[in-house]
């Protein structure tokens, strides 16, 4: 069974339909990309995934240790804490007068505040508390690692050039241990140099981690590279689905790519 | 700023000056022999709008030399710890306030009103410089710390240590109520919400005269005692007086100097107890809701739980402050807590520095100080305080202390 089954997607704001009638699948160890023009909808995706809209129609279940999340029943806070889905914000959303390893702390914030019976362990100083946040120190330090911003621990998170704002925001992404990471356009206003480390980092979380990537990308050598599968969408509806080469030669996704020649003709 | 231009502003600001002078300045109801008659002043509305004229035009040609208002500075570096040594020497200093040459009866009862206002802004501080909640009703939780502790000590008898927790507990309570309604309010909207909150609860207490004595307010309310022994001079039969317990002269000095460390020690124990919910994952929370609600909810944190969290905790040490208020006063009305307490508690935060205990410190001071130094001046005080505090946030936009701590540092740039 796949990790995450979206069914019949469908969100409308007013008489817009902005997301019509979706259906695709996440699986673990994968990379889905979901790509499409400007106003696709697959913003809009992701905002309903990650429960800060509602659907009006369909189901996004999540599957993970035997059990069914049903995430249009739930709010935004536990799909994150308890579904295990994560994301990354198109315009970067860090904490910014805030240091690298406290962002990265915060992600840990709902094993940590257990850990600290709800801040009176924390309070007392009881070794309880002082071993998770050690643990909770080493897992930032790993992830500052991977994504090679350890030097910059104690720094603002806000006075980082912006692709290591990028990188911190998926590492903090990955610090909240999910089963599913949504990517939203993580190369955006990055130079290839940085895209292509980027691609190698989300590979590597891929491999290492067995999680399920979904990945919004306009960057199409990024999507081409890493992508296992990908989910073309336009105007709300999806028009395509298939491996990278497929996509590639798919006469809908051309046409909605480059218009076809009767929009050209009109 | 070309010369033409600042000329251009200067008049503009001028004629502002002029509209509001005129009426304001310019006409004078005067008490004469034939009764009531209209003196004018022009001349005063022409010296003023001279001024406002040549001020802003002299503002204007040094503005744009490289900083805004010829004002804002940076403050020179400063070793690192230099802050923490400040903050040690501070409370050294107010350690041994009361028994320095300066230590008289005026001093400390001075001292005292700064420490209350200490600790209002270092409890508001958590709920504004750390959630980033902006609450305009802050004195609402004073209030019910000081009403709590007067009906508890007046009908019951209680001493100030039960009904101390009470009052912090009641006052927490409502800090949870306050916070229920405007879980889903931020910046203006919440501040009207919460200015609208301190308003209802003075209202309450001003006209519910059989539960808090309405305008009138609470009197007599019990002094504190030294764990048990009054301060009087006379005490009642059976019972030891503090000095006869340490065998000292009566001096009526002897419980101010009591309450003086009674509100050190309360307002020491709400910086620590911030100082270490800063290091725990609540306190981080409240800094990342500030910083970005929505990056928030993304990674797992209930920002209900955050945010009544933040207002409860900041509501009971107002609660605490209040009750030592009410001990303090032994009189409370609800004249004491308008809405310009909660102004100058927030102005308090604001001019120290969002989040930052030094800088409460610090602004706490400066405008429980400034008015008391004024007093010469009498009428123009006012004047000058919000001169000065005009000059500050042009000077240190961000507060006088716009350094924050890392609450935890992995260190060594390995």
């Amino acid at each position: 069974m796949s990790l995450l089954t979206v069914e019949h997607l469908t969100i409308r704001f007013g008489g817009l339909v902005a997301v019509d009638d979706v259906s695709f699948t996440a699986e673990d160890g994968r990379i889905t990309a979901i790509i499409g023009p400007n106003g696709a909808g697959k913003t809009t995706v992701f905002n309903c995934l990650t429960g800060f809209y509602k659907p009006d129609v369909g189901r996004m279940c999540l599957h993970r240790d035997g059990k069914d999340f049903l995430l249009e029943r739930m709010d935004g806070f536990r799909i994150a804490g308890q579904a295990g889905v994560a994301r990354t914000f198109q315009n970067i959303r860090l904490f910014p007068r805030m240091t690298v390893l406290e962002n990265l702390l915060v992600a840990q914030h709902n094993t940590l505040h257990r850990a600290s019976f709800h801040t009176l362990a924390g309070l007392l100083g009881l070794s309880r508390y002082r071993d998770a946040e050690k643990a909770a120190i080493a897992r930032a330090a790993e992830w500052l690692e991977r994504v090679g911003l350890r030097h910059l621990a104690d720094d603002e998170a806000g006075s980082l050039p912006y692709g290591d704002q990028r990188r911190l925001e998926i590492a903090r992404a990955m610090c909240t241990n999910p089963r599913l990471l949504c990517l939203d356009e993580p190369a955006a206003g990055l130079n290839p140099k940085e895209s292509a480390d980027l691609a190698a980092l989300i590979r590597d979380i891929k491999a290492r981690e067995k999680i399920a990537v979904l990945l919004i990308e306009h960057d199409m050598s990024v999507v081409m590279e890493i992508s296992d599968h990908i989910v073309v969408l336009d105007h709300g509806a999806k028009i395509a689905e298939g491996n990278p080469a497929q996509i590639r030669v798919d006469p809908a996704v051309i046409a909605a790519y480059l218009g076809t020649d009767e929009e050209d003709a009109a | 700023m070309p010369f033409p231009q600042a000329l251009r502003e200067a008049l503009m600001a001028a004629f502002v000056a002029l509209m509001l002078a005129v009426p304001l300045i310019g006409f004078r109801l005067a008490d004469t022999m034939q009764g009531l008659a209209i003196e004018t002043r022009f001349d005063w509305v022409a010296w003023g709008v001279g001024a406002v004229f040549v001020g802003r035009l002299l503002l204007g040609v040094l503005r744009g030399r490289g900083r805004p208002f010829g004002l804002a500075v940076k403050m020179p570096a400063m070793p690192p710890n230099a802050g923490t040594m400040f903050a040690l020497v501070l409370g050294v200093f107010a350690l041994v306030l009361p028994f320095t040459p300066l230590g008289d009866r005026y001093t400390v009862e001075l001292a005292i009103t700064v420490l209350i206002y200490v600790m209002l802004g270092w409890g508001l501080n958590i709920v504004v410089g750390l959630a980033g909640l902006l609450d305009l009703g802050y004195v609402a939780f004073y209030a019910v710390g000081a009403y709590s502790y007067a009906l508890f000590a007046i009908n019951f008898g209680w001493s100030f240590w039960l009904c101390l927790p009470i009052a912090g507990l009641l006052a927490a309570m409502f800090g949870v109520m306050l916070g229920f309604p405007v879980l889903r309010l931020r910046g203006d909207y919440l501040a009207i919400v919460t200015l609208g909150f301190g308003e209802m609860i003075r209202v309450i207490l001003l006209n519910w005269k059989d539960f808090s004595g309405g305008s009138a307010g609470l009197t007599s309310i019990p002094r504190p005692s030294f764990f048990g022994f009054p301060f009087t001079a006379n005490p009642e039969p059976g019972e030891t007086a503090f000095h006869e317990l340490f065998g000292l002269e009566y001096t009526p000095l002897q419980r101010i100097i009591f309450l003086y460390y009674l509100i050190f020690a309360l307002a020491l124990l709400t910086n620590f107890f911030t100082l270490r919910m800063r290091k725990l994952p609540i306190g981080r929370a409240w800094e990342a809701l500030r910083e970005d609600e929505i990056a928030c909810r993304a990674l797992g944190i209930n920002p209900t739980n955050v945010k009544l969290s933040a207002f409860a905790l900041g509501a009971m040490f107002g609660g605490f402050a209040g009750a030592f208020f009410a001990t303090r006063q032994g009189f409370i009305s609800p004249e004491s807590f308008n809405f310009i307490e909660s102004a100058v508690i927030l102005a308090i935060v604001v001019l120290g520095g969002m989040g930052s205990q030094l800088g409460v410190v610090i602004a706490a001071a400066f405008l429980i100080l400034i008015p008391e130094l004024l007093r010469d001046f009498s009428q123009y005080r006012m004047i000058m305080f919000g001169l000065a505090m005009v000059l500050i946030m042009l000077w240190r936009p961000q507060g006088l202390v716009s350094h924050r701590e890392p609450s935890i540092r992995l260190g060594a740039k390995a």
